[in-house]
C-alpha cells in the first residue's frame, strides 16, 4: 500500500494551506495580536476536546480529570523552560510524557471503576492535583509560576493540533481503536471477544494525558504564567462541554465544536453583561435538539477517507 | 479425545452453592447440550467455563490449542485459548456496523502495534487486508455480507442472533458455547438455526456446548445432554435415555 497515495497528498497540501493562509495573513496585518491569541486558544481546545474524545467518547470512560494533565503538562514545562532553561520542544516533550505518566497511575485504580464513580473518581484527581500546586512553593504555591518564556506561536499550535488529530485519528481507524469502541459498546462482549479492557482503557488514558501534557505546555508558554486555579474543575467541565457539544465520538465533531464555542464566546465578549446567559441558553438549545451533538458521532467526508469507522472496509 | 475435562467444580456466592459437584468430560467434534430448570446454575456454568467467575473449588481443563486449567482463565483470554461464546440476552456492539462487529471477534488475530496503526507501516495494511477478507467470507458464509454496513441495532432479531454466532467465530475457536440460541425465536426460525449449528459444526470443525430451554432444538442436534438442577449434575447421557429418565422428569414436573 502506498502511503502517499493521491488522498493524502490532498490532505497534507490543504494542512499546509491553511497554515500558509494565516501567516501570509499575519505579516500582512489583517490577523492581529487578539485573533491570533484566540487562534491559539482554539487551537489549544481542540488537543484538549479531541484527546478528552477518545477517552470519554470513543472509549467511553466518563472523565471529569482532564485539566489536570493538562495542568501537569503546563507546569512541566514552565519548570523545563524557566526554571532549567531548557529549549521549549524539551519542554514539550516532558510535558508530555510526565502528564501521560500520570496517567498511567491515575489509571491503574481507578479504570476499574465505571460510570459515574469513574468520574467521581477523577474529579477527586483534578482537586488532588490543584492541591498539591497550590502547596507546592517551588512553582509558586497558589501565586502560580511567572516569568515562563513565551514560546507558543501559530506555528507551534497548528503544527502540534495536527500532530494530535492524525495520531489519534489513525489510531481509532485501526483495530486498537475499534477494540475501544467495542469497550464503551459493551465491555463484557467485547471482553469475550479477547479485548483485553483493562489494557485498551489504561492505554487511551496515557494517550489522552499526553495530549492533555501538550495542551498544558502550549498555554503555559504562550501565557508565561500559569495558577493552579487555572486547571480546576470548571477547565475540566469546558472540555467535556466542546466534547459532548461537537459529539461523542467524532473527532471532527470535536474540532468543530472547539472553533464554534470558542467563537461564540468572541462575539459574546462584546455584550458582557449577558454573555453567560447566551452561551449558556446555545448549549441547552444544542443539548434539547440535538443531544448526540453536532456531528453525532459520525465524520466530516473531508476526515472520512473511505468511509465506515473502518478505513479499510470501504475501499474494496 | 477429550477435550474439556471438569473435575469437582464448586461455586458458591456466599452460603448459596449455585454449582456443585461437577463432573463432566467432553470429546472432540461433539454438540451437547445442558439442560434443567430456572435457576439451576448453568449460566453460572457457563460463566465458569469461560473465566468470567473463578471457580471455588475444583477444575476445568481445556486441551484445544493447549492445555489450560481455570487457574488461567480470564474473559479476555479465552479466545487464545480457542473457546469462544455467545450471550443469552443479545451482546452486539449496536453503534457498530455488521462488518465492525465481526472484526471484533477477529481482534485477536490482528498482529500489529500501536506504532504501526498511528503510522499506518505496512504491517497495518497487510493486517488489515487479510482481516477484512476473513471477515468478507464469514459474512457471505451467514448471508449477511449485503448488511455489512448496516448498523447492528438495526438488524431484525434473527440475523442479530447470526451476528452474533459469525462474530464469535471469527475468533477462530475450536470450541463455540452457545448460551439459549433460540430465545426468541418462533418454530420456523428454530429450524433454520437447527441447521446453521449442524453445518457451522462441520464447515468449522468445532466442538459445540449449548444451553437451550426449547427441547426440540436440543432434542434434534445435541449428541449428549447434561440435566442440572439445583446446582448439581442430575443426569447425562443422549437424548432418548435423558427423556425417559426419572430423575429428570421429577426436576422438571415436579412430584414424590
Amino acid at each position: 500500500m502506498k502511503i502517499l497515495n493521491k488522498k493524502n497528498i490532498l490532505s497534507i497540501l490543504a494542512i499546509l494551506i491553511v497554515y500558509a493562509i494565516v501567516e501570509l495573513l499575519t505579516h500582512l496585518g489583517v490577523i492581529d495580536s487578539y485573533i491570533q491569541l484566540n487562534l491559539i486558544l482554539i487551537g489549544i481546545n481542540i488537543i484538549l476536546a479531541v484527546s478528552l474524545n477518545l477517552i470519554t467518547g470513543f472509549t467511553g470512560q466518563f472523565s471529569l480529570g482532564h485539566a489536570a494533565f493538562m495542568s501537569i503538562g503546563a507546569y512541566t514545562s514552565g519548570i523545563v523552560t524557566a526554571k532549567l532553561g531548557l529549549p521549549f520542544i524539551v519542554g514539550i516533550i516532558a510535558a508530555a510524557v510526565v502528564a501521560s505518566i500520570a496517567g498511567i497511575i491515575i489509571g491503574i485504580p481507578t479504570l476499574r471503576l465505571r460510570g459515574d464513580y469513574l468520574a467521581i473518581a477523577t474529579l477527586g484527581f483534578g482537586e488532588i492535583v490543584k492541591i498539591i500546586a497550590i502547596n507546592n512553593d517551588y512553582i509558586g504555591g497558589a501565586v502560580g509560576l511567572n516569568d515562563i518564556p513565551q514560546y507558543t506561536n501559530w506555528t507551534w499550535t497548528y503544527f502540534l493540533v495536527v500532530l494530535t488529530v492524525f495520531i489519534i485519528y489513525n489510531f481509532i481507524k485501526s483495530y486498537h481503536g475499534r477494540a475501544c469502541i467495542a469497550i464503551r459498546e459493551d465491555e463484557i462482549a467485547a471482553e469475550a471477544m479477547g479485548v483485553n479492557t483493562t489494557y485498551y482503557k489504561i492505554l487511551v488514558f496515557t494517550i489522552g494525558a499526553f495530549f492533555a501534557g501538550i495542551a498544558g505546555a502550549l498555554y503555559a508558554n504562550y501565557f508565561s504564567f500559569i495558577k493552579p486555579d487555572s486547571f480546576g474543575f470548571m477547565k475540566s467541565v469546558d472540555i467535556l462541554v466542546i466534547v459532548v457539544f461537537g459529539g461523542l465520538g467524532s473527532i471532527s465533531g470535536s474540532i468543530i465544536g472547539a472553533i464554534a464555542l470558542s467563537l461564540i464566546s468572541v462575539f459574546l465578549q462584546n455584550i458582557p453583561e449577558l454573555r453567560m446567559v447566551i452561551y449558556a441558553v446555545i448549549l441547552f438549545l444544542i443539548m434539547v435538539y440535538r443531544p448526540q451533538g453536532i456531528m453525532g458521532n459520525v465524520e466530516l467526508k473531508l476526515f472520512n477517507k473511505k468511509g465506515g469507522l473502518n478505513g479499510y472496509a470501504g475501499s474494496k | 479425545m477429550d477435550m474439556l475435562v471438569v473435575n469437582n467444580l464448586y461455586k458458591s456466592f456466599g452460603g448459596v452453592k449455585a454449582v456443585s459437584d461437577i463432573n463432566m468430560t467432553i470429546d472432540e467434534g461433539e454438540i451437547v447440550g445442558i439442560i434443567g430448570p430456572n435457576g439451576a446454575g448453568k449460566t453460572t456454568f457457563f460463566n465458569l467455563l469461560t473465566g468470567i467467575y473463578n471457580p471455588s473449588s475444583g477444575d476445568i481443563v481445556y486441551k484445544l490449542k493447549e492445555e489450560v486449567s481455570a487457574k488461567s482463565f480470564k474473559p479476555f483470554k479465552m479466545t487464545k485459548y480457542g473457546v469462544a461464546r455467545t450471550f443469552q440476552n443479545i451482546r452486539l456492539f449496536k453503534d457498530m456496523t455488521v462488518l465492525e462487529n465481526v472484526l471484533i471477534g477477529y481482534h485477536n488475530n490482528f498482529k500489529y502495534g500501536i506504532l504501526s496503526s498511528i503510522f499506518h507501516l505496512s504491517s497495518y495494511f497487510k493486517n488489515e487486508k487479510k482481516g477484512n477478507e476473513e471477515v468478507t467470507q464469514l459474512l457471505k458464509i451467514f448471508d449477511l455480507y449485503d448488511k455489512k454496513d448496516t448498523l447492528s441495532k438495526n438488524l431484525p432479531y434473527g440475523e442479530q442472533r447470526k451476528l452474533e454466532i459469525a462474530r464469535a467465530l471469527a475468533s477462530k475457536p475450536k470450541l463455540l458455547l452457545l448460551d439459549e440460541p433460540a430465545a426468541g425465536m418462533n418454530a420456523n426460525e428454530t429450524k433454520e438455526l437447527t441447521k446453521l449449528i449442524n453445518w457451522i459444526r462441520k464447515e468449522f470443525d468445532l466442538t459445540i456446548i449449548l444451553i437451550e430451554h426449547d427441547m426440540s432444538l436440543v432434542m434434534d442436534i445435541c449428541e449428549k445432554l447434561f440435566v442440572f438442577d439445583y446446582g448439581r449434575l442430575i443426569a447425562q447421557g443422549n437424548p432418548e435415555s435423558i427423556q425417559k429418565n426419572p430423575k429428570v422428569i421429577k426436576a422438571y414436573l415436579g412430584g414424590e
